[in-house]
Formats: C-alpha cells, sequence, structure tokens
C-alpha cells in the first residue's frame, strides 16, 4: 500500500497554513523585514509602524505597546525589546547576553506617536468592547491612512454597534473621497455631510477647487455631481460648526461670567448692601484659596484615597476661613468706620496689604500648587471640537448653587430679613430691637465666607498666590458698580452680561483689546446711568 | 523693608556658616555678588529657582576656595515682577552694595529696564535667559541663547518630516518685547520658508492672563482648517499653569496640534498635571533628563542644596535651562576674574571672551570672543508623564549666537560689539 505521496502531504500542508490564515488573519506571523524596520531611520519607522497596523496581531500590539512605552531599542543595529532582566529580540524572542545599558533606546516622539495610536486603533477595531472600537474607529476618522482601507471596510461589515458604524462610514468615506470610481465618491461626499469636523469640510473645499490657470483650469473633481453633493455637504457642516462655535464661546462667556460672580458676590453684599468699600475683598478671595490648599495639603497626607473629593470638604473650609477673617476684620476695624467711606476705603487697603504679607511670610511668596480632582479634568466635546471643559461646569454650577443659597438665606431667614431692615433703615431697626451691631458682624462674615468660595471657585482654574486677590478687586467693583449698589439680582446680570461680552470682543479683537473694550463700556455705561442696570428705589436710595 | 533686610540676614548667615569665619573677620575679604530676580508676582514662578542655584554655585566656589583668595558673598535683592523696580534694585546693587557682578532678570522688559543704570555705573550684569537678541552690551554677557539658538532651530524641526511637517502656525505670546519680537523673526523666517502670511496667526495675552478658553478654541478653530498646525509659544510666567490646564481639558493633543515653548521648563511644569501635556515640546539648550556625569553632578549638588536649605518641596525640586546658565555664568565670571587677576569690570569683561566651560549639558560652551553670548548646543524636548523632557532631536555641536537676526532688516554688518 502507498502512502500519501510527498507531494500529497505538501499540498495538504499549505492548505492548512491558507486556512490558518483565512481563519485568523491576526494571528500571522510578522515579517522579521518589517519588524526591523522599526530599529531603522526615522522614514522606515514610520512605515514598520504603519504596517503593523495593517498586520494586525498579538505580536504586533505588543511591539507598538514596547515601542510607546520605550521599551524598544537597538543593539549593533538589531532591534530588542529592553525587559527589566534583561534584552530580547524584538524577532526571534531569544535573550541577548548584552546587558540592558548596551541598548540605544529608540525615543518616540509625536510623529511616532501618532503613527502608533493610529497603527492601534486599526488593532483596537477588532476589539470585544465596543468602547474600545468606538475610540479607535474615532482616532482613524481624524488619521486614517488609504492603506487602512481594507482594514475599515472589514471592520464596517462585521461591525454590529451603531454608534461605532456611523464613526467608521465616516473614515472610510473620508478615504473615498479619492477614490477612482465617481459613484463611491459621491456617496461618500453625501455621507460626509452628517459630519461636524472642520478637517472633513477642508477636504470637501480642496474637490471644489480648480488646477492650472485660466481657460486650461479643471475642476480637482471631474464629475459634477459629485462637486455638487460635496459644495451641500460643506454647507451642511458649515451651518453645524458655526452653531457650535457660537455655544462654545458663549459658554466660556458664562463661564468667565459664573466666575465674576463669585468673585462679586461677597462684595455684593458687603459693598453692595452693608455700603462698606471693602478693598481688602480680593484677599477673602485669596484666603479661601489658601484655605483649599490646606485642606488638599491635608487629604494628600491623611486620605490619599479620598483625594479627589477635597474640592467638597473645602467648600465649609473656604467659607469659615474667609468668614473668620472678615469677623475679625469688621470687629477689630470696620466697627468703628461705619459712616466714613474714605477712612475705610484707607483701612482696608491696608488690611489688604497686611493679608498678602501675611500669606507671603506663612506660605511663601510663589504660586501653590492645586490639582484639579479627575473628575474635574478632561471636557464633553460639542459638535465641531468645541469642548467643555468639566472644571468650567462644576463651577458655573457652583456660582449657581451659592446664589441660590444667599438668595435663600436673604429672603427666608429671619437674619436676611434683619440684615435688608437693618441696610434699609437703621435706626428703625434698633428701635423694633434688631440688635443692629450683631447684624453687622454677622452680614460682614456671610459676605467674607461667600468671598472665600470664589476663591475656592478661582484655585481650580486660576493661580493662587499671594496676590491672587488684587487681580479680582477691580472685577468684583466692577460688576457690582454695573449691577447697581444694594442688591443681587444686578451684580447676577452684570456678571454674566460682562463675561459674555468680554468673551465675544476677545474672539474678535483679541484679549489685550477685549480687556480694554470693557473698561470703556462700563466707564460709558456708568456715564449715562450711574446708579447701574438696576436701581434701588424709595427712601433708601435717596439717602 | 522688613522682608529685605530679612532676606540679607538670612543670606549672610548663610555665607557665614558656608566660611565658618565670623562675620566681622571677613567682612573686608569677600567680593560680592548681586542676584537679582523676582521672588515674588507673577514671575517668581521662574526666578526663584535662579536665585537658589545662584546660591548653590557661590556656595560651591566658596567651598573651593573662593576667588582670588577671597569668599564670594551673595547679595539677594527682590525686584517683585516689577520692573521698574529692577532698575531701582540694580542701582541698589551696584552704588550702595558695590557688587562686583550682578546675575539676574528673567524678562526683557526687566533686562531693558536695568540696562542704563548698568551702563551709567559701568556694572556687569549675566543675563541667564534665553531671548529675543536685538541687543548687544558692553556690560551685559548672555548666557542664554539667542535666536537662531533656540526659535529658529525649532520652528525648523517642526516644518521637518520628522517634527510633523507643520504648514501652518500659531505665534502666541505674552505681551511684551520678547515675545513681539521673537514673533517678528519667526514670521520673516517663516516667510522665507514659503508660509504665507494667512498661515500665519499671531496672538498676545497680558502678564498674568488666566482664561484661555477663546484663545485656545480660537487655535483649534484655525488648526482644523486643513495644513498641519504647530503652536509657538511665548508665553512667560505663571499663565502657563492655566494655559496648560486649559489645553489638557480642551483635549488638543501634541500629536494633533503639537506647542513648542520657549520659556517652559520643568520648573514651570512642576505646578501642571503633565499627563495630558505628553508630547508637547520645549526647545532650549540643556534639558534635567540629559544623561552626563556633569549633569548628574550639578543635579546631585542642586538636589543636596536644596534640602540642606529646606527649600519649599526640597524632595521634588527640579533642574532647568537658565539655572545651568546661571551656573555656567558664574564659573565663567569665576574664571575670567582669575584670569584678569582683578574683579574691575573692564578687566574682566576683556578676560571673558574666548573661556570655557564643561557645562551640565554635556557640552564645553565657549564664550564668544566678540559678542558676549555662549556658543550653545539646541535641544528639543518632548514632554514625558513625569514632567521631564526626552530629547528628540539635538544639535551635534554648540552654535555661535546671532544676536541681531538675520531676518530682520538692517542687521547685516552689526554683529560684533
Amino acid at each position: 500500500m502507498f502512502g500519501p505521496t510527498k507531494r500529497q502531504w505538501c499540498i495538504a500542508a499549505v492548505l492548512c497554513v491558507l486556512m490558518a490564515l483565512a481563519a485568523l488573519p491576526a494571528r500571522a506571523a510578522l515579517d522579521p523585514a518589517l519588524v526591523q524596520g522599526l530599529g531603522g531611520d526615522f522614514n522606515a519607522r514610520v512605515a514598520a509602524i504603519d504596517a503593523l497596523g495593517v498586520a494586525g496581531g498579538d505580536e504586533a500590539a505588543a511591539l507598538l505597546d514596547a515601542l510607546e512605552g520605550g521599551r524598544l531599542g537597538t543593539v549593533d543595529g538589531r532591534l530588542v525589546v529592553i525587559a527589566p532582566d534583561g534584552l530580547r529580540d524584538a524577532t526571534s524572542g531569544e535573550a541577548l547576553a548584552a546587558d540592558a545599558g548596551a541598548a540605544t533606546r529608540i525615543t518616540v516622539n509625536n510623529r511616532l506617536r501618532r503613527a502608533i495610536g493610529t497603527a492601534r486603533a486599526a488593532l483596537a477595531l477588532s476589539s470585544a468592547q465596543p468602547a474600545q472600537r468606538l475610540a479607535a474607529a474615532d482616532t482613524l476618522r481624524e488619521n486614517a491612512s488609504p492603506a487602512l482601507l481594507p482594514v475599515l471596510a472589514r471592520a464596517l461589515a462585521a461591525e454590529q454597534d451603531d454608534a461605532v458604524r456611523a464613526v467608521l462610514r465616516y473614515a472610510t468615506a473620508k478615504l473615498e473621497l479619492a477614490s477612482p470610481d465617481p459613484a463611491l465618491r459621491l456617496k461618500a461626499a453625501q455621507a460626509l455631510g452628517g459630519s461636524s469636523d472642520a478637517a472633513v469640510k477642508n477636504l470637501l473645499a480642496a474637490l471644489l477647487e480648480k488646477r492650472g490657470d485660466g481657460a486650461a483650469a479643471t475642476w480637482v473633481e471631474a464629475d459634477a455631481e459629485v462637486r455638487a453633493a460635496a459644495a451641500a455637504s460643506m454647507r451642511a457642516i458649515d451651518r453645524r460648526i458655526g452653531l457650535a462655535q457660537t455655544a462654545g464661546t458663549l459658554f466660556s462667556g458664562l463661564s468667565l461670567g459664573s466666575i465674576l460672580l463669585l468673585a462679586a458676590l461677597g462684595l455684593a453684599i458687603t459693598y453692595g448692601v452693608m455700603g462698606v468699600i471693602n478693598m481688602a475683598h480680593g484677599e477673602l478671595l485669596m484666603v479661601g484659596a489658601y484655605a483649599t490648599f490646606l485642606v488638599q495639603g491635608a487629604f494628600r497626607s491623611h486620605l490619599p484615597e479620598y483625594l479627589d473629593l477635597y474640592v467638597l470638604a473645602a467648600i465649609p473650609a473656604a467659607f469659615l476661613a474667609a468668614a473668620l477673617v472678615g469677623i475679625a476684620m469688621e470687629r477689630l476695624v470696620l466697627r468703628h468706620l461705619y459712616g466714613r467711606p474714605l477712612e475705610s476705603l484707607l483701612a482696608t487697603w491696608g488690611l489688604s496689604l497686611v493679608l498678602i504679607q501675611a500669606a507671603r511670610v506663612l506660605f511663601g511668596p510663589q504660586n501653590l500648587e492645586l490639582a484639579n480632582p479627575s473628575w474635574m479634568s478632561g471636557g464633553v466635546e460639542l459638535a465641531g471640537g468645541v469642548v467643555l471643559p468639566y472644571n468650567r461646569i462644576v463651577i458655573l454650577g457652583f456660582a449657581a448653587f451659592v446664589l441660590v443659597l444667599i438668595w435663600l438665606m436673604m429672603q427666608k431667614t429671619r437674619l436676611g430679613m434683619f440684615v435688608r431692615a437693618v441696610t434699609q433703615n437703621r435706626p428703625m431697626a434698633g428701635c423694633v430691637g434688631v440688635p443692629t451691631a450683631r447684624v453687622d458682624t454677622l452680614a460682614f462674615a456671610i459676605g467674607s465666607g461667600v468671598a472665600g468660595l470664589g476663591g475656592l471657585a478661582l484655585s481650580q482654574i486660576a493661580n493662587v498666590g499671594p496676590a491672587m486677590g488684587t487681580g479680582y478687586i477691580v472685577d468684583a467693583f466692577m460688576v457690582v458698580v454695573l449691577g447697581g449698589v444694594g442688591q443681587l439680582a444686578g451684580a447676577v446680570w452684570a456678571a454674566l452680561g460682562l463675561g459674555i461680552v468680554a468673551k465675544f470682543l476677545e474672539g474678535w479683537a483679541g484679549a489685550v483689546v477685549a480687556k480694554i473694550l470693557v473698561l470703556v463700556f462700563i466707564i460709558a455705561f456708568i456715564q449715562k446711568r450711574p446708579q447701574g442696570i438696576f436701581a434701588l428705589k424709595g427712601r433708601f436710595a435717596d439717602s | 523693608m522688613n522682608r529685605r533686610n530679612f532676606v540679607k540676614a538670612l543670606t549672610l548667615s548663610a555665607s557665614i556658616a558656608a566660611i565658618g569665619l565670623p562675620a566681622g573677620a571677613h567682612a573686608a575679604d569677600t567680593i560680592k555678588i548681586g542676584i537679582l530676580h523676582s521672588l515674588s508676582g507673577t514671575m517668581a514662578i521662574s526666578e526663584t529657582a535662579l536665585k537658589n542655584v545662584a546660591l548653590m554655585t557661590i556656595e560651591e566656589i566658596n567651598a573651593g576656595g573662593g576667588v582670588l583668595g577671597k569668599k564670594l558673598e551673595p547679595v539677594v535683592v527682590d525686584p517683585a515682577s516689577n520692573w521698574p523696580l529692577f532698575a531701582e534694585r540694580a542701582r541698589q546693587l551696584l552704588a550702595q552694595d558695590k557688587v562686583a557682578a550682578v546675575f539676574g532678570c528673567w524678562t526683557s522688559v526687566s533686562r531693558k529696564s536695568v540696562l542704563p543704570v548698568f551702563k551709567e555705573l559701568n556694572g556687569l550684569l549675566f543675563y541667564p535667559v534665553q531671548y529675543e537678541g536685538e541687543e548687544l552690551e558692553k556690560n551685559v554677557f548672555y548666557t542664554g541663547a539667542a535666536p537662531n539658538q533656540q526659535a529658529i532651530p525649532a520652528v525648523e524641526y517642526l516644518m521637518s518630516e520628522e517634527g510633523g511637517g507643520a504648514k501652518r502656525f500659531v505665534l502666541l505670546g505674552t505681551d511684551y518685547v520678547y515675545p513681539r519680537t521673537t514673533n517678528k523673526i519667526l514670521r520673516a523666517f517663516l516667510k522665507s520658508k514659503g508660509v504665507s502670511d494667512a498661515d500665519i496667526l499671531e496672538d498676545y495675552t497680558p502678564f498674568g492672563h488666566a482664561d484661555y478658553q477663546t484663545i485656545i478654541a480660537r487655535i483649534k478653530h484655525f488648526a482644523a482648517e486643513g495644513k498641519k498646525t504647530a503652536v509657538v509659544s511665548t508665553i512667560n510666567g505663571d499663565s502657563n499653569v492655566p494655559f496648560y490646564k486649559e489645553l489638557g481639558n480642551a483635549g488638543l493633543k501634541a500629536t494633533d496640534v503639537p506647542v513648542v515653548a520657549f520659556s517652559v521648563g520643568e520648573e514651570e511644569l512642576r505646578g501642571v498635571d503633565t499627563k495630558p501635556l505628553l508630547g508637547h515640546l520645549a526647545a532650549w539648550n540643556y534639558f534635567m533628563s540629559v544623561d552626563n556625569p556633569q549633569n548628574k553632578a550639578f543635579i546631585d549638588k542642586y538636589r543636596a542644596w536644596a534640602k540642606k536649605n529646606a527649600v519649599p518641596n526640597a524632595d521634588t525640586v527640579v533642574t532647568n535651562d537658565p539655572m545651568e546658565a546661571t551656573y555656567v555664568g558664574l564659573h565663567m565670571w569665576k574664571q575670567a576674574v582669575e584670569k584678569a587677576g582683578s574683579t574691575d569690570v573692564d578687566k574682566v569683561i576683556a578676560a571673558m571672551g574666548g573661556q570655557t566651560f564643561k557645562a551640565p549639558s554635556g557640552f564645553t560652551l565657549t564664550m564668544d570672543a566678540t559678542n558676549h553670548h555662549l556658543h550653545k548646543p539646541v535641544l528639543i524636548g518632548e514632554v514625558r508623564a513625569d514632567g521631564q523632557f526626552d530629547v528628540v532631536w539635538q544639535t551635534q555641536q554648540p552654535i555661535r549666537a546671532q544676536p541681531w537676526s538675520p531676518f530682520i532688516e538692517g542687521n547685516e554688518g552689526k554683529q560684533g560689539l
């Protein structure tokens, strides 16, 4: 009997290999020449990384990981992986006798990191987690090269998740715009109309340009139908980006407004309601920020696992610290100066210098490091690349929270009623038994405490240093004066209005000019309407 | 006044401790060195470390026997990021304290404000920071980089294949003389490379600016209009912290829009979470991560000094380029004084040309014979997750400075003093 011939063995073997390849394209052994490219010159590296992304497989992923983590190097032109226990050949995996120090580490720069990101994304398209596939598809939408088109097409065909499919379709459409088939190009141009990516708009715009000069010029895109579709898609994208950008500017205006409001709200109570010109208001902000810093320090050393929550714990701390400083100021200095605005202005200015120096002596002149908790880092993306940072969203909400709290306190509590009574008619309030002196102290303490909360908010976005308050005192007075002395609603409108106006001006004229224009606007406004946006009516206003 | 006296007393006692002699016995045999750096205000973030490294170097020189057999005695003043105050303090150092040399200034505006004082009183200033050039003074030695030793190579790198092939540029800076002049030079340079005005966006913010939302949004918008974009940042002082925070929060990654900074080093990044900033760049003539024996010794010395003197956060102190430049400057001054055999300003200036020093950057730096600038290597680094920099590009040799940029008209033939 004859067994299978040599030739039959060969065919069977080849078949097996082919089947294995077809079933597990990702498991194909990597071409050593391709891998060695990683150790070559810069262009060879980029090419090798791109090829690894197309090839796919765990081995490729491991290599990319090693490259990005700085664990790939070369020894005499040979590519090696630098492991803690020594060097291994990158292709064969065999351990090398050479010392780890002998390898020259391959440094990864931005260009390589981008290539690695794209290649990684191509690999992650076959991940089991939809979230990972979505992130991968997003990366590819931005950076995919034509070589990846088959990979994308394969992923699109296999994809079940709608969100991922949508992104993949954009990624494919972007690449298909360069396809030789007009029907494919048309489909791509139409599909891209749903995007809100400015880069896509530019791709489409490029199609609508002409090559060459004068009469000899030809359209970059030969097919008129494709051009019409591209133009329509461009308009749709433009509209969406325009909307998103206006929304973004509005948001940054509101955000700036909320910060101005937090900085000014305390002053709206002490100056606006009580009539004390408090030049040390900025330093009360600083006290709040420093209290936040101390709370962060306490969390770092005692509760490191809850560090992310230090901001919440800092809310009462900042309020109390600033309120205590406020009480001390009121009891020791301001009490004796009621009804003498010029003296209280000078005295509080002196106090502000004392507080700044005190901070310098206690904490040093340098700015302090305050880290955003992780839940306040990053942002949520609107269309068209407009990102709303979480820290600003949180501060916006915090400003609203503080505002509601103060409003409730002023309108719904006995203390609030006393404060309103004392500010409207001090002798009469005293006659009916309101302890005016104690109410003064408490109102000033609350105004100062709110300034402390403002300092807490500022510490999350701006620099914290001894002189940080001086930068906000002008803004705070601006808001209170513009809003109208004597009540809180004016401060809210003035702060948000100023924020939005400043941000739109900044987008149009730049930060330096915008600052000047805002000041000019306020001067003009106060000329026309010295009582501010809202004016109190009645006896108090006349006095 | 109290504060100044306090600092004086502190430094005096530090130097006494270092020397181990009673104050009265050596007061006449010391050489006074002025240190003129902002220890408060917006620039304190950058300049405080320069004061520290100057004190450390003075201690080191004293431990090695001093200069011409005399010990050095530091006189520290705080001009508080207040430019006119720089001139007042400089006058005080030169006229009242009679210092042999002054090490100080960071911003160009502070340097410009002290220049007349140094000229009038024939003082000697060592300026340790990269700057815009367009200046050459007999009384000043510039140990930082001129534009051709930092800004131009950095932009060339961004335009190269390796650096990402940028075609569009955002020139972003703080509103004063250094960023304005540097951007003027860069604009002319970019034009010579075929970049049109439409592909350059120039924007400025005031000192201490803290709200970078609009600017980041504008950069994003500009970058989305097609060609590969890069940002060149000449933002100075503590504005960098909110700028980089906002950059991280807005998700502007270095792989999409790299930001190369000329005034941000290891020290400025200490206050920032650098994980979102991975890959953003800085161009300098030295990085702390440079691996060589001189640098290791330099870092160890500074760490030990910071611990001994209880510098805040002493266990995480870093070194950076202007600190290296201060260190090199002080040592070169010492060599020049020894060569001249005197601390007389004119003799020292004559002896400075051609001085060499093996610097922590790993290169032997030479003081140019004619133009008062150092020959320096150029290094470009990318931010790592730990706040240090990975060198991704560097020159093979130190480069001669061109204080008068060839990209500004009318500068031909102005290279010498």
